[in-house]
């Protein structure tokens, strides 16, 4: 028998992401005006096992963060709708959404961590758009919590958790004390629809509204674009018919 | 004197009143279609204005249909069968119980949300959506509003968690003359006999309660119709063989057989002879549930031919950039968004309390017809293609046909109308 005492808070973090990447005309970003965003479907992965956890009774409460201008309220909406607890909107707009990556995130979530006195941070591996995969491992850095990312099974046990990670090498099982960072990979579950009751209830559910100064962290970038470019269209292929050929092709192109 | 001055100004400001709520709709394509609170707030939002709730329903229904009801669409359609696992996902989903309070399971949402989900399933496939759409707009509707707390507490729960419910009007000798029904209920002290036969019903074979029409007192003609509430499991009560259907195939449509089926009184739902009044109110409503529908299966037409359009290439262009094309493609377009938005305002009306039938008659006759013309050009446009079972526009094809027969033919929305059309100018 373990008590819970150990684990009873967890704080996940939706990204919301883009539906559609097109590169702005003057190449200095991707456009975002009136561009479809959804949850990146890594966090929609960390909330299901958020979620998961309180319903096997291992925490208390779960609370569902995310940085950025007003649409970002509906993306915690839908973890509120999959079963987390409590919302927190981080303000970030502008020209200060623009340039926010994943140091200034993670330094968020580290304030955020501390003032609500979380047992486990729970974020996607890695948002679909950009791709980083750094925010859980800087967050963990910035707290000096333990780690395991790319989570593909999480067990807790008592004041430890026990993760399975999917590495190059096939899977790494390492056991780390709470309170820590976890990263969710694709196959840490099935994330579950939000149902038609579960959104009604989701409404009474609070969202809170912060402001970064509030929690002291300063959103200065330390990267500056340079440029945003597509990569090169694809070029058609060419068919040859003998090895010869393929062979005298490579070396005539100088790839060999 | 006055009472005649009156008269020609209502006359007169009609068609202001028309062209002011033209005017509205013209002007509202600049904001994408999420709310906020605050534009629902100001005076006279688009049509196309929704709450948070009801965008988050939409977006969770989309994405449902898309993962959970399309890889079994072109199965069920040929097998003609319903997928269980299909039905349970729909009760799971809470897409069952819509207007249902949570107290019996329900969501608790509103008359639109149900008009949506049933667009958004309708996209993906129309045959679930009419499962959807009897369900809440009928059955679930005929028990909250007619229900006794017993009746309610029994049934509303099973219907918002695992029990489908079949609505039983039409007969074999009895279609759009509705109330020429046969089907006879004999009073025994406190329980009724029901003899006769029904047909056309759908959900039939997955459904757990039906709901009948059946005539207490013939000699009263109409007004001894009186409906009751019948459980599958009934005895003499016999389903028999579905239809075998040109389209919404995944949809059951079966004839029932009544043989002396033994019906106690405190099983029939609101009052004696009022059966005929309970049928129009909710067929009323029903409409726009299925005017819904149609919406749904003209733009998920739409949505599946399009992208070819974009893709296949003749004389060296895509086919969508011939003038031909262009011109035919804005006008299904223009022809679906109207139908939307008769389809949404005729659902905001009804949800304010004010009169809708007119306009619901509208909705539905028109969507109808929309989707009839969507899907056989959409054919078109795709070519052979389009007329290959091995892609999905010639299901819809199909699909639309009984839009414009069931739930009240083309021509008994048109007479409706008429008159309507017809009081509005007395004077």
């Amino acid at each position: 028998m373990h008590s819970n005492r150990y684990c009873n808070r967890i704080i996940v973090l939706p990204f919301s992401v883009l539906l559609e990447i097109r590169v702005k005309p003057d190449n200095s970003g991707v456009v975002t005006d009136g561009v479809k965003h959804s949850m990146n479907p890594f966090c929609e992965i960390a909330v299901e096992e958020a979620v998961k956890l309180k319903e096997k009774k291992l925490i208390k409460e779960v609370v569902a963060v995310s940085c950025g201008p007003q649409q970002s309220q509906e993306t915690i909406r839908t973890a509120l709708a999959m079963g987390a607890d409590r919302g927190i909107h981080v303000e970030v707009a502008g020209k200060d959404y623009e340039t926010l990556g994943p140091l200034q995130v993670s330094k968020i979530m580290a304030a955020l961590a501390k003032k609500e006195d979380a047992q486990l941070i729970i974020l996607g591996k890695q948002a679909i758009d950009d791709d980083c995969n750094q925010t859980g491992q800087m967050t963990a850095a910035l707290l000096d919590w333990p780690q395991g990312t790319f989570a593909s099974e999480v067990s807790l046990d008592g004041d430890k958790v026990k993760v399975v990670r999917e590495i190059d090498g096939g899977l790494e099982t390492i056991k780390i004390s709470t309170p820590a960072v976890l990263t969710a990979d694709l196959r840490l579950n099935t994330p579950r629809y939000a149902t038609l009751p579960n959104i009604m209830k989701a409404k009474k559910k609070k969202i809170a509204n912060v402001k970064p100064a509030d929690l002291g962290v300063d959103l200065t970038s330390r990267l500056e674009v340079l440029k945003v470019e597509e990569p090169p269209q694809r070029q058609a292929g060419v068919k040859v018919e003998t090895v010869e050929d393929l062979v005298g092709k490579l070396k005539e192109t100088g790839r060999i | 004197m006055l009472g005649l001055l009156r008269q020609s100004f209502r006359q007169i400001s009609r068609p202001w009143g028309t062209c002011q709520a033209a005017w509205r709709c013209s002007s509202s394509r600049a904001a994408p279609d999420v709310a906020s609170d605050h534009a629902a707030a100001s005076s006279f939002p688009p049509l196309q204005t929704y709450s948070e709730e009801e965008s988050m329903m939409r977006e969770a229904v989309k994405k449902y249909a898309q993962e959970r009801i399309a890889p079994f669409v072109s199965k069920m359609d040929e097998n003609s069968e319903m997928d269980e696992e299909v039905i349970k996902s729909l009760f799971e989903q809470g897409l069952m119980g819509i207007e249902i309070d949570p107290e019996y399971g329900g969501t608790g949402s509103t008359f639109f949300s149900s008009i949506l989900v049933i667009e958004e399933l309708a996209k993906v496939d129309p045959s679930v959506a009419v499962l959807c759409d009897i369900q809440n707009t009928l059955i679930n509707t005929l028990f909250v509003q007619l229900g006794t707390p017993a009746q309610k507490e029994q049934y509303l729960s099973r219907l918002s968690t695992d029990m489908v419910g079949s609505f039983c009007l039409s007969e074999a000798e009895s279609g759009s003359d509705a109330f020429a029904l046969k089907t006879r209920a004999e009073k025994h002290k406190d329980y009724y006999i029901i003899n006769g036969s029904k047909m056309w019903i759908s959900n039939a074979e997955h459904a757990g309660v039906f709901l009948v029409m059946a005539n207490v007192d013939p000699s009263a003609g109409y007004r001894g119709i009186t409906c009751f509430i019948v459980d599958r499991d009934t005895e003499g009560l016999e389903i028999c063989k579905k239809e075998n259907k040109l389209g919404l195939r995944a949809s059951s449509t079966c004839p029932l057989n009544f043989d002396n089926v033994k019906v106690p009184e405190k099983n029939i739902l609101g009052k004696v002879g009022h059966g005929y009044k309970y049928a129009i109110g909710m067929l009323n409503e029903g409409r726009i549930g299925i005017a819904a529908q149609m919406v749904g299966l003209a733009q998920g037409c739409f949505d599946h031919t399009v992208p070819y359009t974009r893709q296949r290439v003749q004389f060296g262009k895509r086919i969508f950039d011939f003038q031909g094309m262009q011109h035919q493609i804005a006008h299904v377009a223009t022809q679906i968004e109207a139908a939307r938005l008769l389809t949404y305002n005729a659902a905001r009306l009804k949800e304010a309390g004010r009169p809708f039938i007119k306009e619901a008659c509208m909705a539905k006759y028109f969507t109808s017809e929309v989707a009839t013309l969507t899907t056989s050009k959409c054919i078109e446009w795709m070519g052979g293609v389009g007329f290959t079972k091995d892609y999905p526009i010639e299901k819809y094809y199909r699909d639309c046909k009984i839009g414009t027969i069931y739930e009240g033919t083309t021509n008994v929305q048109l007479s409706t109308m008429a008159k309507f059309i017809d009081k509005e100018y007395d004077y």
